[in-house]
Formats: structure tokens, sequence, C-alpha cells
């Protein structure tokens, strides 16, 4: 049997590092889409709440959930949690993501282990997990929240580039392995975002922007929001740059 | 220890999953292989799951790779019950 072609009522979606920034921006346009979200926060339990409270007030559904996500045991138990609490997990956006900036030179191990954990094994145990129910209800939604770096260099973020040019490997590679079973895997990759993240980031990385300007948040979880939706049905494996044409 | 109502059980579930993934019900039966029910290994890999969830039985890669007939696979389960 193929695919459906349309989210069931009742389906959740988890989004990984949803307390600030994209994540916290694509959860509430994910919500604004008719999907419980579940708020995944590391250390961000008031801005989580916070963000549920706002989504509730709106009237959504939504539930914060801690987790850190470089033990597998939390992911288990969060993933657990969202599909008690909310229903279904049909949807999942891997955008939990840490930098430790260094040149290669100088990068220690732990730095290195901290950031592919954090940004690509955990994205790809989540990945693992929630195929499941989407493979048996024949409807899934990944999104992975890649980057500019990856694709291409940028020196001093050896470690971060290679986690984020893993994502969008990881997404080519399982989309083409469950097409056929009506789940989509896709990346977007920011470009210069104004958030938390990015803000001790030179002004002058602007003059390399066409756009010339820094992307906000809700511009990323925009492209979220399409890539989760029943619109994107026959988008699979692809990346979608959200950049200000920094990759043209 | 096995008994003819575990294997019926057991032959439902298979059979039922094997229908979702698409397979002609006219065609499933013990002998059939899974290669001419064209059932390949993303859906052996979701028969696992469901076989893990609904009956606690683990598969491993070489385990699956062994199993060639509907009946291998039914027997496979109700051994490792």
């Amino acid at each position: 049997m193929g695919e459906r072609m349309s989210r069931p009522d009742d389906a959740a979606i988890i989004v990984t590092g949803a307390a600030r920034g994209i994540g916290a921006a694509s959860a509430q346009e994910l919500a604004a889409d008719g999907w419980a979200v579940a708020v995944l926060h590391r250390n961000g339990r008031g801005d989580a709440e916070a963000l549920v409270q706002q989504i509730v007030d709106q009237g959504g559904r939504a539930l914060p959930i801690r987790a850190d996500l470089r033990e597998p045991d939390e992911v288990e138990r969060a993933f657990e949690t969202a599909q008690q609490e909310l229903g279904p997990v049909l949807g999942l956006v891997n955008n939990a993501g840490v930098r430790a900036d260094n040149l290669a030179l100088s990068i220690t191990d732990e730095d290195w282990q901290l950031v592919l954990d954090t940004n690509l094994s955990a994205a790809f145990r989540l990945t693992r997990r929630a195929m499941r129910g989407m493979l048996r209800a024949r409807f899934g939604r990944i999104v992975n929240v890649a980057s500019v770096v990856g694709p291409r260099a940028n020196p001093g973020q050896a470690n971060y580039a290679a986690s984020k040019a893993g994502l969008i490997g990881m997404t080519k590679t399982v989309a083409a392995e469950v097409a056929r079973k009506g789940v989509t895997v896709n990346a977007v990759a920011p470009g210069f975002i104004a958030t938390e993240m990015t803000k001790d980031v030179p002004p002058a990385v602007l003059e390399a922007v066409p756009a010339r300007r820094a992307g906000q948040p809700q511009e990323v979880a925009a492209c979220v929001r399409f890539l989760a939706s029943d619109a994107a049905t026959y988008v699979t494996g692809t990346t979608l740059y959200v950049d200000g044409g920094m990759s043209a | 220890m096995s008994t003819t109502t575990d294997t019926t059980q057991v032959e439902q579930t298979v059979y039922k999953s094997l229908e979702t993934f698409g397979a002609d019900p006219a065609q499933i039966k013990r002998e059939a292989t899974f290669e001419e029910l064209d059932v390949d290994s993303l859906d052996l890999a979701e028969l696992s799951q469901i076989v893990e969830d609904e009956y606690g039985v683990k598969f491993k890669s070489s385990d699956v790779e062994n199993l060639k007939t509907v009946g291998d696979a039914v027997d496979f389960i109700v051994a490792n019950k």
C-alpha cells in the first residue's frame, strides 16, 4: 500500500532545541498549521514553558519536554512522553544544535564529540525511533535543520561543518529508503540568522550575503512549516537553502 | 514451547503485515518467497519492528537474511517467542 496524502488530525511533531531561535519559531509555525508540538529543550525551561503557553493561548496544543539528547535513554523517554501526552508522533524537526568553534588543529576530542553527538547522532536516534510509527502510518515528515556551513567551508567550525554536512547526507539516504512509504525527509540550510547562536558573529559577515541582512528565525520556520505540510508531499531528500542568496 | 494457536496467531500477524506492505493477498502463503511477494528489505525491517512490538522477538540483520519464505518467518518467530 502506498502513502497517505494528508496528515492525520491527531498527529504530533517533535521539535528539538525548541526553546529559542529557529526551533521556537518553527514550533509556533507548526502549531499554527495544526500540529500538536512537543517542545524539546535541554536547559531552556522558562522559555519553553512560555512558548507552550503562547501556543495554547492561540488555540494550539503543545508540551514542554526536557531532555539531554546526547543521552540515548533520554531520547527514548522524551519520545514516549510526546507520544503519550500529545498523540502519534508523525513529525520530527531535528533542530537542536551547538557550536564549539576552534581551528581544526585545536579542536579537542571533547569538543568534536559534543558537537557531533548533539547535532548529528541525536538527530539520527530520534529519526530511527520516529520512523517506526511513521512507516506504519504511511505518513511522516522529518525536517533536519542543517546549515550553509558544511556544504561550504567556514574556518573554525570543522566539527560543526562535519555535523551539518552529515545531517544533509543522512537526510538524502533516509529519504530514499522510506520515500515509497509516505515518509518525507528534508533539510533546511539556514545562512546567517539572527539568533542567540550567532550574536557574536561580526556584522562584516553580512557583506557575503546578497540580501545584505541577517535572516529572521521566522523566515526559516516558514520553510520548515512548508516541508512538514501536506503541500510538500512530493518533496523529499532535498535541502532548502534559507540564506538570503549566500549559496547562490 | 510452541502450540498450534501460537503458529496461527503469528501467521495472522505476518499475513496482515504483508498485505499492508502491498503483497497480493491471494499470493500470501507459507511457501511464498518474499521475492515473489515483492516484499523488500525495508518491508522486512518494518515486519521486524511489528514482531518485536507484538511478541518481543528481536530479529538480527543476519536472521532476516536467512528468511526466504513466509513460513521461514513464521517459524522463526514461533521458535523465538
